[in-house]
């Protein structure tokens, strides 16, 4: 007969499964971005003089900016997941909140460059894109495209860490269960590892 | 399983993060600067290659592949591999049409 006092309540945790799924929606994203990468491949190899007439009209200060702001961000979200493995709650709050901080940073900053493009009459279908050659039409196209869809996971990516910044901060998260951390922690990462491509191929076209 | 997935995850400290870092800060300089000295395809070769250690940094270090199980880094492999087949197969097409 089971002694009914000795029922233990099993919770499910399974942090290498939910990693693994974590992955696997990460090589999602690697294709959807992978297949614009392909587009913009072909259309490069296919329109060499005209991307890099495009390319100079990108401002590389900003671009290696955004880029040292995101790597600086990554950094701050894996010191996160290793302040709260080390019971310092508040510490990965704080390097969390640094995170989203930088990532609202990078967005302004590609705020103010489109609207510089825009202002100047750069968009897509605009008449002073279509008047110029091909090739720099599509490489616009795909400058607002690739951004633009990157942009959208950095907000997606800041919402995500806001929402574990919360859960870090009323003890959801602790020392002992942080895989949620850990989980928008590597999508973050992906955002930056997609920007670190992004970079060099619209921004320093030789 | 669960004091095993620690001893795992308690390698990394807060000084491979920030060297990393800092290695990645280097690399973004080298690519600036060498984006305007190099021409013509080397550039490009010499940008992806620079962006690719810098990937390899961020998926080993930060995202934690080289503490995990070793099952993740051969599916990291195998999605990077079918990436890099599309790439190749696109272009031995492209290279043969012409313009």
């Amino acid at each position: 007969m089971i002694n009914q006092e000795q029922v233990v309540e099993h919770v499910h945790k399974d942090d290498i499964g939910t990693r693994m799924g974590v992955w696997l929606f990460l090589f999602s994203e690697l294709l959807l971005f992978g297949g614009l990468f392909l587009i913009y491949s072909v259309y490069r190899f296919t329109h060499q003089a005209e991307f890099h007439v495009a390319a100079k009209e990108l401002n590389v200060i900003i671009g290696t900016l955004n880029t040292v702001i995101l790597l600086t961000s990554s950094l701050t979200m894996a010191l996160s997941i290793t302040a709260i493995q080390r019971k310092n709650r508040n510490l990965s709050v704080f390097l969390q909140c640094i995170t989203i901080l930088l990532g609202i940073i990078f967005l302004v900053n590609k705020y103010f460059e489109w609207m510089t493009k825009i202002h100047h009459g750069i968009y897509p279908g605009s008449e002073a894109l279509l008047s110029k050659g091909s090739g720099q039409i599509l490489f616009f196209g795909l400058y607002f495209t690739m951004t633009g869809l990157h942009g959208l996971h950095v907000i997606i990516g800041t919402v995500l860490i806001a929402v574990m910044t919360r859960f870090t901060f009323n003890g959801v998260i602790t020392s002992e269960k942080y895989v949620k951390l850990e989980a928008a922690g590597l999508y973050w990462h992906l955002v930056d590892i997609i920007w670190i491509f992004l970079f060099p191929l619209f921004y320093l076209i030789t | 399983m669960d004091k095993h997935q620690t001893a795992i995850e308690q390698k990394h400290n807060y000084g491979i993060y920030i060297l990393v870092w800092l290695a990645l800060l280097i690399l973004t300089a080298l690519t600036v600067t060498v984006s305007g000295i190099n021409f013509g395809a080397i550039t490009v070769a010499t940008a992806l290659v620079i962006a690719s250690v810098k990937s390899y940094l961020v998926l080993t270090v930060f995202m934690h592949l080289r503490s995990e199980m070793r099952a993740f880094r051969l599916f990291v492999v195998v999605a990077l591999c079918f990436i890099i087949i599309c790439f190749v197969l696109l272009f031995a097409d492209y290279s043969f049409l012409g313009a």
